[in-house]
């Protein structure tokens, strides 16, 4: 196993490699730049400012140095907020995206997969279809539609909570972000274990344990839920990843200063270090979570072997 | 026991005068609709860190509540008969936030700064009216050339080029601010940070979270601290304008300066007085592509900006947050007359009616029509107003197509001269002089998207920048608009911007000025 995890840390480098080189010229296809804006800059002053950041040097060497800079953990600076590097955007947001995310994903997963089994079990019962139909509904409303109604009700009506803001971390701050990121996820959660859990209960290998006479609570938890569990391992892997990362749609709604919109923020202002920045960021996360999914994979079903 | 609850009297007392009683501190939470690009003044140029700078650093002039100048860091200032030498005094024992003394020497070394190359500010084009400031700019000559000079520790001196009346205004912009040169060579790049950045401003950084917020404290080496009724200001970026304004109904923001403007007639109705917009000096424009056919018509180009109804743009696309425009440059400017094209009087009506005999005569019409494409930066408000053009123009024979590119796009097509019929865009003055609007036209300038040329307009804006007279400078600057705007449309001008701010009716201090400017000195809070 732990071969096989090396190894895959191993591929991982030259995945991120070509993520990064695709990236980077892709970027520089994209018309205008970083100095490009409403009240156009003057000639001369462009130059220079293009000079500082080399955004002057032949394209080829900006990759070079890029990639150099990237091996010693230099990010380089941001373009658009020279007051910062990269790095320390990260640094300052990072954190701010993992609490949130992770908070969502723990509820997600533990309500959602709850949820889901509670349904599976009363199958093509009311409580079923009242689990489907919030399922459905919570999958299908935007989140751009969430936050505003949880802002309307439950700041500006009810005042239990703040409108916006971080609040330097403070629960209360993140009790609307995190319900907003969550709801989607958990819908998606419910309705995956309904059907996985369905599907489970109906193997050959759960009739023979209800025939042995175990109790319900082992056939479900200790046999069923153990097959039911796989789909939900797929689905999660990327969806921490996408969630740890932040949401652009949340961190604006919410005025949450997350790393989550720098990706099109970054995108739009030709911030070409921070675009490259969240590239690389997303491009880690995603590697590790998949690499994650495949080795619960192997710990749930013992038929997985690696080595 | 007893000893407990003592204790438990004594900080229970302490704390209800902390929240109730004199001591209380007064926090100002001011929305912005964007966090600063940087604080390092010499580096930034928008309006988002304009309003923070304004209350870190303090220029040789600065503003009072209502926008005028009033003294800041120089006391008085001198000019030599030519108008081309200031001399001026600085404020005895005016101190940065860390005590060292503000001397002529840090405005030396921060003018020279700014037009330094290797600083690359966006706003260096703000000191071009310093002797050979265009030239270090351009690296012909070196930073020390710089036409400044410290007399004595409190007095400093510039040479200008030529007499330039609005200088003064100038110095009001964050990009001729002062900074600490102990401070920028001891902490390099990193003098901008939190417990790094010295000012000499009514307030002192504090702490600055990207995307968060920016806290500023006030400063008690301030000279005017007494006066400073403000204790903390926190600047709460507002990138989503309709959070903001639920943000400032639960009382999270004090104010904000957007506002949504197509809810802009709900908020007027919910929050009254509270709810502030006014004339602002920036033009929301369109260029023609002068330097192609059918556009280099003059006549067709008329044509086209009579039969446009900005009064149906202002108020239905734009909630009244914006005003029709028949000039570049905006009125309030106080001794400029404004030149309007010839129709701005005439009505909707009969103003049609011309443009299609025009465009007739052209051999334009329903069965030939003209075929006219409108550029702009994506948003939602630049889409409709181009939609209601396209609606306006299509009984005159005029098929309008809209073409929307992301802001980078948009701007970096124009700057490369692009091909293009019609192009938006917009300019939000600098300074209040009205050749800050018309140099766009000026042949050759890197923002006269049109391309337009007309040695008349040059001359005028020469002439205009070589006189003395302040009242004939103003004439030859309206003679230029005259020219170049309303009979050679170099700009379409469509609407002037408003500024739309929503303040809380327990800000006290709040005066309503063409240039938007608010600094949170003047500013007190009940």
């Amino acid at each position: 196993m732990l071969r096989y995890v090396l190894r895959r840390f191993l591929t991982a480098i030259p995945t991120l490699f070509v993520i990064v080189t695709i990236a980077f010229f892709l970027m520089r296809v994209a018309p205008g730049g970083p100095f490009n804006q409403e009240k156009g800059l003057n000639p001369v002053i462009k130059a220079n400012l293009e000079r500082i950041f080399h955004l002057d040097e032949p394209l080829w060497r900006q990759y070079v140095h890029y990639l150099q800079n990237l091996l010693r953990g230099d990010f380089g600076p941001s373009y658009n907020l020279p007051d910062f590097t990269v790095a320390e955007l990260f640094k300052s947001g990072l954190p701010v995206s993992l609490q949130l995310g992770a908070m969502a994903l723990t509820l997600a997963l533990v309500i959602g997969s709850a949820l889901g089994i509670w349904a599976a079990l009363r199958q093509n019962r009311l409580t079923d279809y009242a689990v489907v139909a919030v399922a459905t509904v919570g999958s299908t409303i935007p989140t751009f539609v969430i936050a505003p109604l949880f802002q309307l009700f439950f700041a500006l009506t009810l005042h239990w909570f703040p409108v916006g803001g971080w609040g330097g971390g403070a629960f209360i701050n993140k009790v609307g972000p995190v319900l907003t990121l969550t709801l989607p996820q958990l819908a998606i959660v419910a309705r995956l274990m309904r059907g996985s859990m369905i599907e489970s209960l109906h193997a050959h290998h759960i009739r023979t344990a209800r025939a042995l006479g175990l109790s319900d609570y082992s056939v479900v938890i200790r046999h069923a839920l153990r097959g039911a569990l796989l789909p939900i391992v797929s689905y999660a892997g990327p969806a921490a990843a996408a969630l740890l990362t932040g949401s652009v749609i949340v961190e604006t709604i919410f005025s949450i200063p997350g790393v989550g919109r720098y990706f099109v923020e970054a995108a739009l202002n030709r911030d070409y270090t921070l675009v490259m920045g969240t590239v690389v960021l997303i491009a880690i996360f995603t590697v590790l979570f998949n690499l994650i999914v495949d080795i619960l994979y192997a710990v749930i079903d013992p038929r997985v072997r690696y080595d | 026991m007893n000893m407990n609850f003592k204790s438990w009297l004594v900080g229970t007392t302490m704390l209800v005068m902390g929240t109730t009683g004199a001591f209380a501190e007064v926090v100002f939470n001011r929305g912005n609709s964007a966090d600063p690009e940087s604080l390092d003044p010499h580096k930034t140029s928008t309006i988002y860190e304009a309003d923070i700078l304004r209350d870190l650093f303090l220029g040789l002039t600065t503003e009072d509540a209502k926008s005028e100048i009033i003294p800041g860091a120089a006391e008085s200032w001198t000019v030599s008969p030519d108008g081309k030498v200031y001399t001026f005094k600085l404020r005895a024992g005016a101190l940065w936030s860390d005590g060292s003394p503000v001397t002529a020497h840090d405005f030396v070394f921060a003018w020279q700064r700014v037009v330094d190359p290797a600083t690359a500010g966006e706003y260096a084009y703000m000191l071009a009216p310093v002797v050979n400031a265009e030239d270090i700019t351009a690296g012909k000559k070196k930073p020390d050339e710089m036409g400044v000079k410290a007399v004595d520790d409190s007095t400093f001196e510039v040479t200008l080029n030529a007499p330039t009346p609005y200088f003064l205004e100038m110095l009001t912009h964050q990009a001729t601010y002062p900074v600490s040169r102990a401070n920028v060579e001891a902490k390099g790049a990193d003098f901008t940070k939190p417990g790094n950045l010295v000012s000499n401003g009514p307030y002192t950084l504090a702490e600055f979270i990207p995307n968060d917020h920016i806290k500023v404290v006030k400063n008690p080496k301030f000279y005017d601290a007494a006066n400073v009724k403000i204790d903390t200001v926190n600047f709460i970026p507002t990138e989503d304008r309709s959070t903001a304004m639920k943000r400032f109904e639960a009382g999270e923001l004090d104010s904000n300066n957007d506002l949504p403007t197509e809810q802009l007639t709900d908020l007027k109705a919910k929050f009254g007085d509270q709810i502030k917009i006014g004339p602002y000096l920036g033009t929301y424009y369109y260029a023609f592509k002068i330097t192609k056919a059918p556009w280099d018509n003059l006549k067709l180009r008329h044509a086209i900006s009579e039969a446009i109804d900005r009064d149906y743009l202002a108020e239905k696309v734009w909630q009244n947050s914006m005003i029709p425009a028949y000039s570049f440059v905006p009125p309030g400017i106080t001794g400029y007359e404004t030149r309007t094209t010839d129709y701005a009087e005439m009505s909707q009506i009969d103003r049609e009616d011309a443009a299609r005999k025009v465009l007739a005569e052209l051999g334009y019409g329903p069965d030939n029509p003209l075929k006219m494409e409108i550029r702009s930066n994506t948003s939602e408000n630049h889409k409709n107003t181009a939609i209601a053009i396209q609606e306006q123009l299509k009984p005159l024979g005029v098929e309008v197509t809209y073409l929307n590119t992301d802001t980078k796009t948009h701007y970096g097509h124009l700057e490369q001269h692009g091909d293009f019929d019609v192009a938006r865009a917009g300019w939000i003055a600098d300074y209040k002089d009205p050749e800050n609007f018309l140099a766009l036209c000026k042949s050759g300038t890197g923002n006269n998207y049109s391309e337009y040329t007309d040695k008349g307009y040059d001359d005028l804006l020469a002439k205009a920048a070589a006189s003395a007279d302040p009242a004939e400078r103003m004439k030859s600057l309206s003679e230029a608009e005259a020219v170049g705007v309303a009979r050679d449309l170099c700009v379409l001008p469509l609407l002037y911007y408003s500024y739309k701010n929503i303040v809380s009716s327990k800000l006290k201090g709040w005066e309503d000025n063409v240039m938007d400017r608010h600094p949170s000195r003047f500013l007190s809070k009940e």
